[in-house]
């Protein structure tokens, strides 16, 4: 059983620096084909001060700092036995390469289903940009199957 | 994106077909996103974790939903953007990506519509399910 004790359990600052060639590298992962997301000239066309972030991609802030890692290592989540349950997104403000995105995440909720055969782990997480404006707010649902 | 006199309840937005989930895809998202979970990597650690073979990262599946999205309306007009991951995309699934407006409400003073997501693969089972909120005014 994951120890509750982790509820209210907040991660240390995950800071990402935005640049063309990561967005470019995650579009071509996605297969991105529009120029907005790939050429800098069709993204200051359709109003963005630089190339932006897809909507998925702030959850690489986590991944990269380790701070995912982290957390399932506190929880003694093993890899194997880990699911992403759910994940959810609410816009703020743009977020373009050029800008320094830190996210700070909280865990939520922790509960089981199924006698304990499935735990549930929810982390709530803000992105605020280098102004200290709220960017997105993220919240993860991962799963552990014992 | 259509304009707003075009957008209602029932609409269905222009599906997004991709080709079948293979590894160089998975070790390009693995990389580009940061995830380098081995069970999306490596089939050695997926089969001792009781898998077949390695499977497709979720927030793959994800990313591609927000491609529909964002083809549809400028990601700027993209107010929420939530997945449900319900069943494992394994390689070799040819995932399409559906969407469909189910609401048009304001909230928070602006006009929006609601958008249902699935991404279903070529037997017809429903791997991701999501919604999003998008600004129509």
């Amino acid at each position: 059983m994951i120890d509750r004790k982790w509820i209210g359990h907040v991660s240390a600052p995950s800071e990402l620096a935005l640049d063309r060639g990561r967005l470019r590298f995650f579009a071509k992962a996605i297969g991105e084909t529009d120029p907005v997301y790939t050429e800098v000239e069709a993204a200051k066309a359709a109003g963005y001060a630089d190339l932006p972030a897809p909507p998925t991609f702030l959850f690489a802030a986590e991944m990269d700092s380790g701070a995912v890692m982290q957390t399932l290592e506190d929880l003694k989540i093993p890899l194997a036995k880990l699911l992403h349950g759910e994940q959810s997104f609410t816009y703020l403000r743009p977020a373009c390469a050029g800008d320094v995105i830190t996210v700070v995440s909280k865990i939520a909720d922790i509960y089981d289903k199924k006698g304990g055969a499935l735990e549930f782990v929810v982390k709530q997480s803000e992105a605020r940009n280098q102004n200290g404006d709220l960017v997105a707010e993220l919240r993860s649902t991962l799963v552990c199957r014992n | 994106m259509s304009t707003e006199t075009k957008i209602a309840v029932g609409q269905e937005l222009p599906p997004l077909a991709l080709p079948p989930v293979d590894r160089t895809m998975l070790f390009l998202f693995g990389g580009a996103s940061g995830d380098h979970n081995p069970i999306h990597i490596d089939i050695d650690f997926a089969r001792k974790a009781g898998m077949p073979d390695i499977f497709a990262h979720g927030m793959l599946g994800m990313a591609w939903m927000g491609r529909l999205l964002t083809r549809w309306a400028p990601q700027a007009k993209l107010r929420k953007f939530d997945a449900r991951f319900q069943g494992i995309t394994h390689l070799g699934n040819a995932i399409t990506v559906t969407g469909k407006v189910t609401a048009i409400a304001e909230v928070n003073g602006e006009r929006c519509a609601t958008i249902a997501l699935a991404n279903t693969n070529q037997y017809g089972q429903v791997k991701i399910v999501g919604e999003a909120l998008v600004a129509i005014g």
